[in-house]
């Protein structure tokens, strides 16, 4: 189906995201959306989908104008999302999440769909048990259950919104595979993503979006410095902007900030047993591993949100127990979680709300703090922006600069998510300028080279354990990459 | 208890029960589409008074029944509305219209007070209602206990094994996901808002003209709606658990009133107040389950645990969040 986009505009209160785009994808392709965050990518997508509600333009599907005002209008067109936070029911289970929904064929015969779910993970190698509850489940298993449950309702337009985001290097090859094999199928498929080499791999075609305009187009095969050059604005011939700030391999750690003692805890897949390390001043210490292998667990127990239930963790030499969090950000401990907006975040509170409440000051002074970190941090939004209306790397950035510039112990979970090359640079400058001297770093990642490339410590987890803990010049890729997958 | 017989022990708690249990299950379907409808206490008060008006001026239990039902959906319609598209608090919207409902059913029944009505009499069931000790228990109630009874596998059935019932509780749960979906999140939640409510409706009818007949002031049924609201949550939002709280509250009822024979000393008010705060130390009970640590303990006791751990429940994730599209 040949998706045109006429003119299509969308404003936030005097916010302009989208000023004017037009777009044409052909039948049958995969058309890649590539742009900075906030230039305004999952807000067009939204658009397409019937998300969101635009305010000017026309969507014509083969020529024909539709109105897609709604989700529901909008799969009757046989349009269906993938959206980058998943849309889905955590409490049902996975078989339950497959048959909700009435955007395309389907029905409540639980045998039949459960088949269904089977066919379809076997066709696209997915392994996914039908009973288990969707809360137990990672982020990257819920985008893949999302992914089988749009295939089911035969959308003949797929749009997949950063898919390739928390999935291992082999889900993504299975991604991948089975994304080529439906659009030989004839469905066309809208590609959002800020990992230009996705692009490269995948797509037919590339729309660059800078500021809610379009700034470009290019064809396969893709000039590199060309599509950084539409989406940065880089004067011609200038370098690309290097990936990130490359590390120091001279560790020299200093005295001990958080140490582990045989933790075990309960939780996500795999569990976390009998971890015991300790972490220095002055180390950057990357968590690596498949998603889900206890990495997040690591830094929760760290971050005392939830509780050991062997061992102990020892933070500036004190016991952190349960409900200790606070305790915990008192000692000047910082925990930055993936979910910006579930967890880190108050969805409804502006920007200046934020600081108010971290920093338990007046909305006089608050306002202003908040008009500095948004010229420090260059966030784009005004003090009484609310938090949910920020793009995800502007979020982060609100994160970041909500860390009190005491702190000396930073945990980070996935920090680059959802960033564009240029806002994973600017978060990793800051936090080794600012942090990485006065006290430790710890981050976890689902990009090995993000990890390689930052950290001069690595600890590998594999099912629920510390299988490698390497510093310095002993992190060897192949090394990290062979024990994340039990070698 | 040494003078009352067994039997009729327990078809009085049967009894008692279900009113309490078509309340309770109407609230449980309207709170697991994501709306609290806390006009309870008022609107079954209201819907009693205007079931026995009916009862009393038609003589038709039908229109009766089918009058109350209507005023508890047009109350519970008036939470929906306002709630879910006008964006206001469903909390205080319901808290209002408990108060209104009282008053206005206490005024407008006024001309209906202490007059003699009709009374739904028990329904023997041909053959069934012969078996000893069960016969009298189960089968020889009104049709409203039947109702109640046959309620809890309904509602048992509808959310957790037909495709609506799945609706609802996903809207319940994220109706942003459920509108992604193609679902229409608010007309569901109306939708069952308005069935909850109608349902409570046919209990405050079943108070008026089978539990406590009559009409008149106090009602004697004040409080009841707050009791139901809390047996939804220490049903844990399932039907079936809820149903079985309905019948702990009722069995506290009935047992107060037979330890009251047996115990003449003790003020009658201790025995017609004790319920309420058993049932406030049973809610406790339940949620202190969710805590960690006592789930650390129970790790321990796998028995105990596996026993308690039905008793868990977690509340819909959007319960008394109005969901609005772009």
């Amino acid at each position: 189906m040949q998706i045109e986009l006429r003119q299509i505009s969308k404003r936030f209160g005097r916010f302009e995201a989208l000023k004017g785009i037009d777009l044409t994808v052909a039948s049958g392709t995969i058309h890649g959306i590539v742009g900075e965050n906030g230039a305004g990518k999952s807000t067009l997508m939204k658009i397409l989908t019937g998300y969101l509600g635009r305010s000017a333009g026309h969507i014509l599907l083969d020529g024909r104008e539709v109105a897609c005002d709604s989700p529901a209008s909008a799969a009757r067109e046989g349009i269906g999302m993938l959206y980058q936070e998943p849309q889905d029911f955590p409490p049902l289970t996975v078989l339950d999440n497959f048959i909700v929904g009435r955007d395309g064929p389907g029905d409540a015969n639980r045998a039949r769909q459960r088949r269904r779910l089977r066919e379809l993970a076997d066709r696209v190698h997915f392994h996914l048990d039908p009973d288990a509850p969707l809360q137990q489940l990672t982020v990257g298993e819920r985008q893949q259950l999302e992914f089988l449950r749009l295939l089911g309702r035969e959308a003949r337009v797929l749009i997949l919104d950063e898919p390739t985001t928390g999935i291992s290097d082999r889900q993504k090859g299975l991604l991948f595979e089975a994304l080529r094999r439906i659009r030989d199928d004839g469905r066309t498929i809208l590609l959002v993503s800020h990992k230009l080499e996705d692009v490269e791999a995948l797509c037919d075609r590339v729309t660059v979006l800078r500021q809610g305009r379009v700034s470009g187009e290019e064809s396969a095969p893709f000039h590199l410095p060309r599509l950084l050059q539409l989406m940065f604005e880089a004067p011609e011939g200038t370098a690309p902007p290097a990936a990130v700030p490359t590390r120091s391999r001279r560790h020299r750690p200093g005295e001990p900030i958080l140490r582990f003692d045989r933790v075990s805890a309960p939780g996500e897949r795999t569990g976390l047993h009998h971890c015991s390390l300790t972490i220095h001043r002055g180390e950057v210490v990357g968590l690596a591993g498949l998603s889900g292998s206890g990495q997040g667990l690591f830094l929760r127990l760290a971050a005392a949100l939830i509780d050991a239930r062997e061992g102990e963790v020892r933070f500036h030499g004190r016991r952190l127990g349960s409900d200790d969090h606070r305790a915990f950000r008192r000692s000047g401990g910082s925990f930055l979680p993936a979910d910006r907006l579930e967890e880190g975040l108050i969805p409804g509170f502006t920007i200046q709300d934020h600081f108010a409440l971290a920093d338990g000051i007046p909305a006089r002074r608050a306002r202003q703090r908040a008009r500095q970190a948004i010229e420090r941090f260059d966030i784009r939004g005004r003090p009484d922006t609310p938090a949910e209306a920020l793009s995800g790397g502007n979020q982060q950035r609100l994160l970041l600069s909500l860390i009190p510039e005491q702190a000396d112990l930073i945990l980070l979970e996935n920090p680059s998510r959802g960033l564009d090359v240029a806002s994973a640079e600017w978060v990793w400058g800051h936090l080794r300028g600012q942090y990485a001297q006065r006290g430790a770093i710890v981050f976890s990642s689902a990009e090995l080279d993000e990890i390689l490339a930052i950290a001069d410590r690595v600890l590998v987890f594999h099912e629920g354990r510390v299988v490698r803990d390497l510093s310095g010049d002993a992190i060897d890729y192949h090394q990290v990459a062979a024990a994340m997958t039990g070698h | 208890m040494n003078d009352l017989p067994l039997g009729m022990l327990l078809a009085g708690i049967l009894a008692t029960a279900a009113p309490l249990i078509i309340a309770a299950l109407g609230e449980t379907i309207t709170e697991r589409a994501g709306v609290i409808n806390l006009s309870l206490d008022g609107s079954m008060l209201l819907a009693a008074m205007v079931g026995f008006m009916v009862g009393y001026e038609t003589q038709s239990f039908l229109l009766a029944f089918a009058a109350a039902a209507a005023v508890g959906a047009l109350v519970a319609g008036v939470v929906a509305v306002f709630g879910i598209y006008l964006g206001q608090l469903q909390v205080a919207v319901g808290f209002a219209l408990t108060l209104m409902c009282r008053d206005l059913a206490y005024f407008l029944g006024n001309p209906y007070s202490r007059l003699q009505g009709p009374q739904l009499v028990p329904l023997k069931i041909p053959l069934l209602g012969d078996i000893p000790l069960v016969g009298p228990v189960l089968f020889q109630q009104p049709l409203v206990v039947y109702f109640g009874l046959l309620l809890v596998p309904a509602v048992w059935w509808y959310l957790y094994r037909t495709g609506r019932g799945l609706e609802l509780r996903a809207v319940g749960e994220n109706p942003e996901a459920a509108y992604t979906r193609g679902i229409d999140p608010r007309r569901q939640q109306l939708l069952y808002t308005l069935i909850g409510g109608a349902l409570v409706g046919i209990a405050g009818a079943a108070y008026s003209l089978d539990i406590k007949p009559g009409w008149g002031r106090p009602q004697g049924i004040e409080g009841l709606g707050w009791i139901a609201l809390a047996i939804v949550i220490f049903g844990g939002w399932h039907p079936v658990k809820v149903a079985l709280g309905a019948l702990l509250f009722a069995f506290l009822q009935v047992f107060g009133i037979t330890l009251q024979s047996v115990w003449p000393s003790i003020p009658a008010q201790v025995f017609q107040v004790a319920p309420f705060p058993l049932m406030i130390f049973a809610l406790v009970l339940v949620n202190l389950l969710q805590r960690d640590g006592v789930q650390r303990w129970l790790e321990r006791r796998p028995g105990l645990a596996l026993l308690l751990a039905r008793l868990r429940g977690a509340p819909p994730r959007a319960l008394g969040r109005s969901f609005h599209p772009d």
